[in-house]
């Protein structure tokens, strides 16, 4: 039995403290949002919080999060479901086309604004480098990064002026 | 759901230009409206399947309106990331004049009506989609016969916009508007052209009634279909041309989007299938030893299913645990090719057979042997392009459950009928057994054209019994999978005394999709010869993003590119030269020429390149500015200029091109499979590497809307161009030609 909070909330699973947390998490807590895109750490795509740290979920044992707090995707929004900077910017800015990776982008990208509030493009690089993306959003996210630590500015509402509403609720 | 059981009254179908159109009211005041590409109804036998909420109302079987006003387009691609989902409901909601922020898009399900007989006729006969009026039934019912048959439920080819959404989004749209008019004025007792349509409501100024469509769904069903729905003209566009907001992005910010490796099976406790594949194409499994694998925690099943190994488990990861440890012995293989030299060495024994005019002809024009023998100038060179894994993020996978002579699937594929009927095939069912969950992909570019994951996840499906989701590790996506062909190509090159390109002779060994990859019409050059002499694959081929072009525009546009230099031309000048007979050609490359400043010198140490390629019907030049001052490429900026003819949303075709030109980046620079003993060598993200952020240039794209009727694709174009403007970059910068990709290599 390993114990653990998630998004919050106390947790435990029966698993071998081997299990990679992305499994646990996946298969025995039905949070899906984090992905399985490598196996290995070379893609990001499943990327989580361990006390706040960006780690990779698939090669990240279960055990380690002994008495510690994770933070998956479905975690980082507020209370009442409002979504974060981050998570605003990429949606004005359009960032995702297949979406599989973003979860991984999105949680990178939050902990990289949490310790640097005005990243550089070199910083950028350096926090997001891990993290794959196929479909080639990257000039998006790192505009999104930008936007949302207010370096750059959010573009105006998409298709605003011909349209009668914004994206769905 | 309790309208489910009850069929919806239906109207007879009408003839459209296009085809019929029907409609139907669901239980509960719910209206849906179809077009079909044949006599007779679809809605009857549509609406239960597609209904959903109480108070629904099918207005065809493309669009329904809700009690709550929300118009859902039914729409029959998969979404993999290019936005058709969204953008298909777009040009349906703005003939509708629907309210987008009350649009959903809904999957239509994987059923032989839903067949895109439209994307058959783009892929069977390019050109008929402007058939003659008279000639339309004929064709209409030839399509829709030959999709059925086929399973043509296709997502490929970067054409759901022009096809589906030009064919039968807009006229659904376009029909089920006309409806609610005709049932409004009956109501209000006014005259239908005086009723005016806009966000989603209805409404009459002389009277000064309005109501909302929902209001008026119920009474629409049973008004006389529309013959000839009048479509909008571009200037009359109020939703198509706009940045419309995605509506599939947001749940993809929260995690909450379902691909298909998050399927559940409702009610149903899940268990995990790791797979290992034979390692060489063709072979088989002759023993497994698995006495470990037995004794492990949570492990279920081990099966040899005789071309691959299972284990199945309480989780994914015991199940590759156990794996791991299996051993197994192979037969061996019959193919002669057992390295990547064997493969070129194949190749190269089909061109030097070939000669400068064998093998089979694909262009022919004028007399390349006697221009090449006036030529000023010659030149030869030889390209060459490797295997390429199509490596979406999302790994291959399907989940299912094979209980009773019937089968459930959950899988993440672009062609969910094929898929549907090469299960049941394997493993003794009838397709109409077998229900297939479409959820969103991770990801396509043509792997998931191939049902094989969908096959071996059904074989270990028959064998279990109970539900089992089957995850291929990324070690087997990258080597077991199908992929891009290799190829070398030979050009010689003539060039006369005023430096012009006369004579092109080219002969290569890999001829798919599009047939018209390996040419470039659009360039005025007198003598052609361009001909493919076949030679063996060792690997498996499955389409990839932009097919045949990803290779054939680095092969033709670093020729052009060479021709150039030959004659001792600038390579844009060159080209608009020979641009005479194609101003949309010339109007792309001109653009792209001024965004990047071409005329100008660039810092020391850099240089840029031009590629302009025409695929998928859009025309796209490419310019690259690279950086050899450190002693090997680094990319600073690059410059897109596209036609589509038009497009229906800016911001999402600008996307596209960007994805393109990165996954292109990615080929270009570092994209190379390789054999050895047989089998693929690479295997993650380490030996097979991607383009990562640090590695992407700034990417500027502009859009030219040169032809609002007859539009190109989105998805793919973006892509060929880049692999030869790079190279192209690296001639200028540095002198060093680049004939043989990945770049990468050539500066280890």
């Amino acid at each position: 039995m390993v114990k653990f909070t998630i998004n919050g909330e106390a947790k435990s699973v029966e698993a071998d403290p081997a299990m990679p947390i992305l499994w646990a998490v996946r298969e025995q807590l039905g949070l899906n949002g984090t992905k399985f895109g490598c196996g290995a750490a070379l893609c990001g795509a499943c990327t989580v919080h361990l006390d706040g740290q960006p780690v990779r979920s698939c090669s990240t044992p279960i055990g380690e999060a002994e008495g510690r707090a994770i933070t998956t995707i479905e975690g980082i929004a507020g209370p009442e479901g409002e979504l974060t900077k981050v998570q605003q910017a990429w949606i004005s800015e359009q960032v995702p086309q297949c979406g599989y990776c973003q979860s991984g982008q999105i949680m990178a990208a939050t902990a990289l604004l949490r310790d640097n509030p005005r990243p550089s493009d070199a910083d950028i690089d350096a926090a997001m480098a891990g993290n794959i993306c196929r479909c080639g959003t990257y000039v998006r996210i790192r505009h999104a990064i930008k936007v949302a630590a207010g370096i750059e500015p959010a573009r105006a509402a998409p298709g605003a002026a011909p349209l009668s509403g914004g994206a769905k609720a | 759901m309790n309208d489910m059981a009850k069929p919806p009254r239906s109207r007879a179908a009408k003839w459209t230009r296009r085809g019929f159109i029907g409609a139907g009211a669901l239980a509960g005041g719910a209206l849906i409206v179809g077009v079909a590409v044949r006599p007779g109804n679809p809605v009857g036998k549509l609406g239960p399947i597609v209904a959903g909420g109480e108070g629904e109302q099918l207005v065809n079987s493309w669009v329904k309106i809700g009690a709550d006003n929300v118009v859902t387009a039914i729409v029959p691609h998969c979404e993999m990331g290019q936005g058709a989902h969204s953008v298909l409901a777009q040009m349906l909601a703005d003939e509708l004049d629907a309210d987008w922020s009350l649009v959903r898009v809904m999957q239509a399900p994987a059923d032989g009506n839903y067949v895109v007989t439209d994307t058959a006729r783009g892929f069977v006969a390019p050109g008929t989609l402007d058939a003659p009026d008279w000639l339309e039934p004929t064709w209409n019912g030839l399509f829709t016969k030959i999709s059925q048959l086929g399973d043509v439920m296709i997502t490929g080819g970067s054409s759901s916009i022009r096809t589906t959404g030009q064919r039968t989004m807009r006229i659904a749209g376009a029909a089920a508007r006309q409806m609610l008019i005709a049932a409004a004025a009956r109501e209000w007792g006014v005259a239908a052209a005086e009723i005016v349509t806009a966000n989603s409501t209805l409404s009459h100024q002389a009277s000064g009634k309005s109501a909302p469509y929902a209001q008026f769904a119920a009474a629409a069903a049973e008004e006389d279909m529309p013959q000839t729905p009048a479509l909008k003209a571009p200037k009359d566009y109020r939703l198509m041309g706009t940045d419309a907001p995605r509506t599939d992005i947001p749940e993809k910010v929260t995690g909450a989007a379902q691909f298909g490796i998050d399927a559940t099976v409702p009610g149903q406790k899940l268990t995990y299938a790791a797979v290992r594949k034979v390692p060489v194409p063709g072979t088989r499994i002759a023993s497994m030893k698995a006495d470990v694998a037995k004794t492990m925690p949570g492990v279920l099943q081990i099966l040899n299913m005789g071309d691959f190994l299972a284990v199945v488990a309480d989780s994914y990861w015991q199940a590759q645990q156990a794996l791991n440890t299996v051993e197994a012995e192979y037969t061996r293989s019959e193919s002669a090719i057992r390295s990547t030299a064997d493969q070129f060495a194949a190749f190269a024994a089909a061109l030097d057979q070939a000669g400068d005019q064998g093998g089979k002809e694909l262009v022919g024009k004028g007399d390349v042997a006697g221009a090449l023998s006036v030529s000023a100038k010659t030149f030869t060179a030889e390209y060459r392009a490797p295997y390429l894994a199509h490596a979406p993020l999302e790994p291959m996978n399907a989940t299912v459950w094979v209980r009773d002579g019937k089968c459930e699937i959950w899988t993440s594929t672009q062609v969910p009928l094929m898929a549907r009927s090469a299960a049941a095939k394997a493993i003794g069912l009838s397709a109409d057994d077998v229900t297939m969950h479409q959820p969103t992909l991770g990801g396509g570019f043509g792997r998931r054209l191939e049902s094989d994951y969908v096959v071996m996840a059904a074989r270990i499906g028959l064998a279990t019994g109970y539900p089992v989701k089957m995850i291929w590790s990324r070690e087997e996506d990258t080597q077991k999978g199908l992929f891009r062909c290799a190829d070398l190509s030979r050009f010689t090159g003539g060039i006369d005394a005023k430096g012009r390109l006369v004579a092109w002779n080219n002969v290569f060994t890999q001829h798919n999709d599009p047939a018209e990859a390996c040419d470039a019409p659009f360039y005025d050059v007198p003598h052609k010869s361009i001909r493919v002499a076949e030679a063996e694959l060792h690997l498996p081929f499955a389409a990839f993003r932009s097919v045949d072009h990803s290779q054939q525009a680095f092969f033709v546009e670093c020729f052009i590119d060479e021709a150039a230099h030959a004659a001792g031309r600038d390579p844009v000048e060159f080209r608009l030269a020979m641009l005479g007979n194609s101003p949309r050609h010339k109007a792309v490359l001109e653009k792209v020429a001024a965004m990047s400043g071409w005329g100008t010198k660039p810092a020391a140490g850099r240089g840029r390149g031009v590629a302009l390629v025409q695929s998928f019907g859009t025309i796209v030049a490419e310019v690259v500015e690279v950086d050899m001052s450190q002693g090997k490429p680094r990319l600073t900026q690059v410059w897109c200029a596209a036609d589509p003819g038009f497009a229906m949303n800016p911001d999402g075709f600008r996307n596209q091109m960007e994805g393109g030109i990165v996954f292109g980046l990615t080929a270009a620079l570092h994209g190379e499979i390789t054999l050895k003993d047989g089998a693929v060598e690479q295997g993650n993200f380490n030996d097979y590497p991607m383009l990562r952020i640090d590695e992407c240039p700034p990417i500027a794209v502009e859009i030219i809307n040169a032809d609002p009727v007859h539009l190109g694709g989105a998805g793919e174009p973006g892509l060929p161009p880049i692999a030869p403007a790079l190279a192209n970059a690296i001639f200028a910068a540095s002198g060093k030609r680049i004939r043989e990709l990945p770049i990468a290599k050539h500066f280890a």
